[in-house]
Parts: C-alpha cells; sequence; structure tokens
C-alpha cells in the first residue's frame, strides 16, 4: 500500500500517463519522492517501481548509479565539494576536510542537527572560481575557512527551500 | 581576442533576451531555411562548413548528420552533461545566449527532420536547466518552436531532460540509455543514427556544435572556415582556460589559435607562477609541457604532437604543483565515475590509481614506471572512449614527467610536500 499523500499519488500518475514513455520519467519520479522522504528510502523505491511499472530492482540500479539521488538519508543542505582537479590545485582537498571537521561528519554523514551532508562531487564546471561547492542548486566559489563559515552561518539561520537538485 | 561568432554581445551579469538576439540577425537563419531549404542543402552547409564536433571527439557534424537513418521519428540531443574536468563552456554558452542555442538546435532537428529534441542537462546546472526552460517557452511562443514552425509543414518541440549526474553519461550512447531510464552504460551494438532513441534515428551533438550552425547559414561554409587560424579547421572555439591563470574564464577564440596567446587572453601567469604544464583540453587529453606553448589548439595539430584537443578546456599548473598528485587525482575522479562495465576499465583504473597513490605517499619504486606504462596501454582495450581517456594524463606524466616521478621514488616522499 502507497504511503504517498493522495494528491501526490495522483500528481506522479499523472505526469507518468502523460509522458511517451514511461520509464523516461524515471529520474524525474526519483528527484519528487527524493523530496518528499528527505532521500532515496527503500520505500521511495518501491514506490518508483509501483508508479513505472518497474520492478524494483530496476529502480535500485538506476538509485544507486546517479550521485544526486541520494539512497541514505542526507541532510537538509546536501553539499557537493568538487574534487576537480582545479579546486584541488588551489586548496589540495582541504575544503573536503575542512567541511568535514567543522560539521563533524565523514562523507555522506549527516550532521548532528540534521542540517548538513558533505559530499565529494565530480567536478562541477565552476572551475573560473575554484575552489567551488554546489548546495542545493547554489554554487559557491573562491572558497576558503572564513567564508565557508558564513556561508553556513546563513544557511543555518535562513528558511531555505528544498531543492535537492529540483 | 578575433570575431565573437557564439559569446557575441556577451553581458557580464546576464543572458541576452530573444529581442536583443534578433537584433544582431537571430532567428533570421531559421526563417530563411524552413520551408525554403531542403534539409539536404543544410546537411550540404554544415558538412562543407567543417564543423567538428566541440564535445570532445571532433567528429564532423555534417557527415554524422549524413549517417541518420531512414526511420521517424527522429530524434536531437543537445549534449549538455558537461561533466569532463575543467570544462565549463556550455555552462556559459547557455549564460550568454539561450537562443543562439535554441536557434542551432531548431536548425539542426531540421537538418534531419527531428520531431523532437531532448535537452540533456547536469543536475549541477539546474539553474541554467531552469533558464532554458524558461526561453523554450519564449521561442514557443514567437512560433520559432512546435506545431508548424513559422508556417511551415516542419514541426519540432524540444524538452530537457534533467540527469542525475555522473560522467558516462556524457557518452552518446550512455546518454540515450539512461533518458529511456536504463542504466546508463555505453552500447555499441547498435548505431544511434539508426536505433537510438526509443529504437529510432538519433543524433547526439554537443551544444557549443548546434551552436556554431546559425552563423553557418547566415554567412556561409567558406566564411566559417576563415575564421579559423589552423590550416584545415573551422570556426571560431570556446576555450575555458582554468588554473593558475591571472584571470580564470571562457574565451571565444579562432579555432587554431596558439596555446600562448589563449593564455595571454587568459591574462597570463599568476603572480610567482611559471608554466610548468597544461592539459589542452579536459581531463581525458595529456599533460604537455611548456615546449608545446606554441602549439594551435585545433583538432589537427594537437593529434599530431599525440594529443587532442578534447574539449577546449585548458588546465595550466604551475611550478609549486606536483604532477602526480595532479594525475592521481584525475585517477581518482576516473575510477568513481567508471561505469564498471567493462573489465578494462573497471579493474585497470584503480590498478593505475593506487601505483600512484603509492608514489605520492613515498611507498613507490622503480618498477611502478614500467607498470603505469602497460597498465595505460591496457585502457585502450576497453569498450568505450572513457578509459583510455582517463590513460591520457598518465600517458602525459610518464611521457614528460618522469624524472617527477624518479623524484617521489627516490626521496621516498612528494617533493612538493611543505613547499
Amino acid at each position: 500500500m502507497s504511503t504517498l499523500p493522495p494528491e501526490l499519488q495522483t500528481e506522479l500518475a499523472q505526469q507518468v500517463a502523460a509522458a511517451d514513455h514511461p520509464r523516461e520519467q524515471v529520474i524525474n519520479i526519483m528527484y519528487v519522492l527524493q523530496k518528499h522522504y528527505g532521500y532515496m528510502s527503500d520505500e521511495a523505491v518501491e514506490e518508483a517501481a509501483a508508479l513505472l511499472d518497474m520492478t524494483p530492482l530496476e529502480v535500485e540500479e538506476l538509485a544507486t548509479f546517479y550521485d544526486f539521488i541520494y539512497r541514505e538519508a542526507v541532510g537538509k543542505f546536501v553539499i557537493h565539494v568538487c574534487d576537480g582537479v582545479v579546486c584541488w590545485m588551489f586548496h589540495e582537498g582541504s575544503v573536503f576536510d575542512y567541511l568535514c571537521e567543522k560539521l563533524g561528519v565523514c562523507a555522506g554523514g549527516v550532521s548532528a542537527d540534521g542540517m548538513f551532508t558533505v559530499l565529494p562531487s565530480a567536478c562541477l564546471g565552476f572551475c573560473d572560481h575554484a575552489p567551488a561547492m554546489l548546495i542545493n542548486g547554489v554554487f559557491y566559489g573562491h572558497l576558503n575557512p572564513e567564508k565557508i563559515d558564513a556561508i553556513l552561518e546563513k544557511l543555518r539561520r535562513e528558511y531555505c527551500d528544498l531543492v535537492i537538485c529540483r | 581576442m578575433g570575431e565573437q561568432v557564439l559569446l557575441l554581445n556577451r553581458q557580464p551579469d546576464r543572458p541576452l533576451s530573444l529581442e536583443e538576439y534578433r537584433q544582431s540577425g537571430g532567428y533570421e537563419a531559421l526563417m530563411a531555411a524552413v520551408g525554403k531549404r531542403t534539409p539536404e542543402e543544410l546537411r550540404q552547409l554544415v558538412l562543407a562548413s567543417g564543423l567538428r564536433g566541440r564535445g570532445g571527439a571532433g567528429f564532423p557534424a555534417g557527415k554524422k548528420w549524413s549517417f541518420i537513418g531512414k526511420g521517424h521519428p527522429r530524434y536531437l540531443i543537445p549534449n549538455t552533461d558537461e561533466m569532463e574536468p575543467g570544462t565549463f563552456k556550455d555552462r556559459v554558452l547557455v549564460n550568454v545566449n539561450p537562443h543562439l542555442v535554441l536557434e542551432g538546435i531548431i536548425l539542426s532537428a531540421y537538418a534531419i527532420s527531428a520531431a523532437k529534441g531532448i535537452f540533456f542537462i547536469r543536475p549541477s546546472y539546474e539553474m541554467d536547466a531552469e533558464l532554458i526552460e524558461r526561453e523554450l517557452g519564449v521561442a514557443r511562443e514567437a512560433g520559432f518552436l512546435g506545431e508548424n514552425i513559422l508556417g511551415s509543414d516542419f514541426s519540432f518541440d524540444l524538452v530537457v531532460h534533467r540527469s542525475a549526474g555522473r560522467y558516462i553519461c556524457g557518452e552518446a550512447s550512455a546518454q540515450v540509455n539512461a533518458i529511456m531510464g536504463r542504466r546508463p552504460h555505453p552500447n555499441k551494438e547498435v548505431h544511434m543514427t539508426d536505433a537510438g532513441l526509443w529504437g529510432k534515428p538519433t543524433i547526439v551533438n554537443n551544444v557549443e556544435t548546434l551552436a556554431c550552425v546559425p552563423a553557418i547559414l547566415r554567412k556561409g561554409p567558406d566564411w566559417f572556415k576563415g575564421l579559423a587560424r589552423s590550416k584545415d579547421g573551422a570556426g571560431t572555439k570556446l576555450f575555458c582556460v582554468s588554473g593558475r591563470v591571472n584571470r580564470p574564464g571562457c574565451y571565444e577564440m579562432p579555432m587554431g589559435t596558439p596555446f600562448n596567446e589563449i593564455l595571454d587572453e587568459a591574462g597570463g601567469m599568476s603572480p610567482g607562477s611559471e608554466l610548468k604544464a597544461f592539459l589542452p583540453g579536459g581531463a581525458s587529453t595529456s599533460f604537455m609541457p611548456p615546449k608545446f606553448s606554441q602549439v594551435q589548439m585545433d583538432f589537427e595539430p594537437l593529434k599530431e604532437t599525440g594529443n587532442r584537443l578534447g574539449t577546449g578546456a585548458i588546465m595550466v599548473f604551475d611550478q609549486n604543483t606536483c604532477l602526480v598528485g595532479a594525475t592521481l587525482n584525475l585517477l581518482d575522479y576516473f575510477t568513481r565515475e567508471s561505469c564498471g562495465f567493462c573489465t578494462p576499465c573497471r579493474e585497470g583504473l584503480p590498478f593505475i590509481r593506487d601505483l600512484l597513490l603509492r608514489l605520492e605517499h613515498g611507498e613507490g619504486k622503480e618498477e611502478f614506471i614500467p607498470m603505469l606504462k602497460q597498465m595505460a596501454h591496457h585502457m585502450f582495450k576497453a569498450y568505450c572512449a572513457f578509459a583510455p581517456g582517463a590513460a591520457s594524463p598518465v600517458l602525459g606524466l610518464l611521457h614528460h614527467f618522469e624524472a617527477e616521478i624518479r623524484e617521489h621514488i627516490s626521496q621516498r616522499q612528494c617533493p612538493f610536500k611543505g613547499k
């Protein structure tokens, strides 16, 4: 039995029905479910499979493949730290280490306040502003410890809609 | 800087509007083409222009189009996955002039009689995906997109496909699998031009390639060829320059501009930095030492040096940067991004990475050098172009900077640590 709110269930079913090929909607559906559940939970995998007439295994194959689909619980803000070679050149990985230390987490963990998850990410395409990171769809560049502190403070204080890539 | 074709009228802080684009001849090529010229004529003009794919492989665009199969519907996939490290030209292009990109897509769709386009974009570019979606609506409203474009019998519509990441999705056949909701492994068993998306004829082109098409049609193939500075080159190229330079950024310059002139355009080396090496076209190309500073940045001249133009993403390294460390970073990336489908790539890349890691940590041995060479050459036996690309910086390191590897071995530590 679906645990989705009926309106969301209907909306997603309509989205699938409107597609030429239902399966082309799988990433979009995963994004919506991820937003609803906070991450792509086991329940979300089952829901996606039922909506798209796929097996849960087929959904799992995709959910575990893509780095912007989170198969484990994440914080409210997912910090994608660029580990491309240009960012590395400027900071030798320390943006990542600094964030982990500051937030008391390892890669993929959730900070104690439930706010942040830090993930290493493939070159974000922001090399002209290296070192860079991406948080819920927004780029931050030319990073240094002071700037990172200010960004984290701002995110803690100010309301921000949970984007998770959409 | 030379004539600006793709970044003409670039504004520092905002994209050009439809009106602004039209003031400089925007959508004139489309109006002159649909219903007036045949798709075959368009294909011939683009073929004659010498336009080569800007996504990395450099395949002639007109030739790719000529392979389009007979079936319908046909699909055009503008590729904005842009996950090659160091590359951000497509992000800049879309943000400078979204309608130039759209006109290029629509004209190219006409040339191959495509009914539908799927704009494939990476998740880090969500803001750009939203921009394109908004401008799609504007173009549709103006009659440039949708049913019976400009009153002709040509109908074409474009939707945005949001990806969820992973480098391999930039490979054409993997991208098609991704759109179909399958695990995005490359597929070399079928020709995309015959049986691509949903088994129908499909063309995947990089968006920079497509954005060249309006100007080619408006000003002619000879004019386009004349833009280049290299003998057999054509057009301009978006070069993204990053690393130890004063003004990192995306610069449009003639195809075939020598590397040192592009470096000058980017403000030269940063204070205190001297040029030690550069990657000419993303992480899948090979390190080049300063003796190649005069090399013309184009497909053929770089091929003659044993390297590739790739995406034209130039990454500049200085004397204080450890190239063993840099190569290790690149191999960390490729190892993680390997889709795992074929053995050489899945098993070979972690092997190379491990050798580099031990070298960087001062645990390297003399015999690692021939092992690295052998393993890098094995990568050319992989299923797709991913692993050979990953081997390129390793081969460059071995070829031009073997002395630096030996220093790591003899000093039993990275010679750059603590500098």
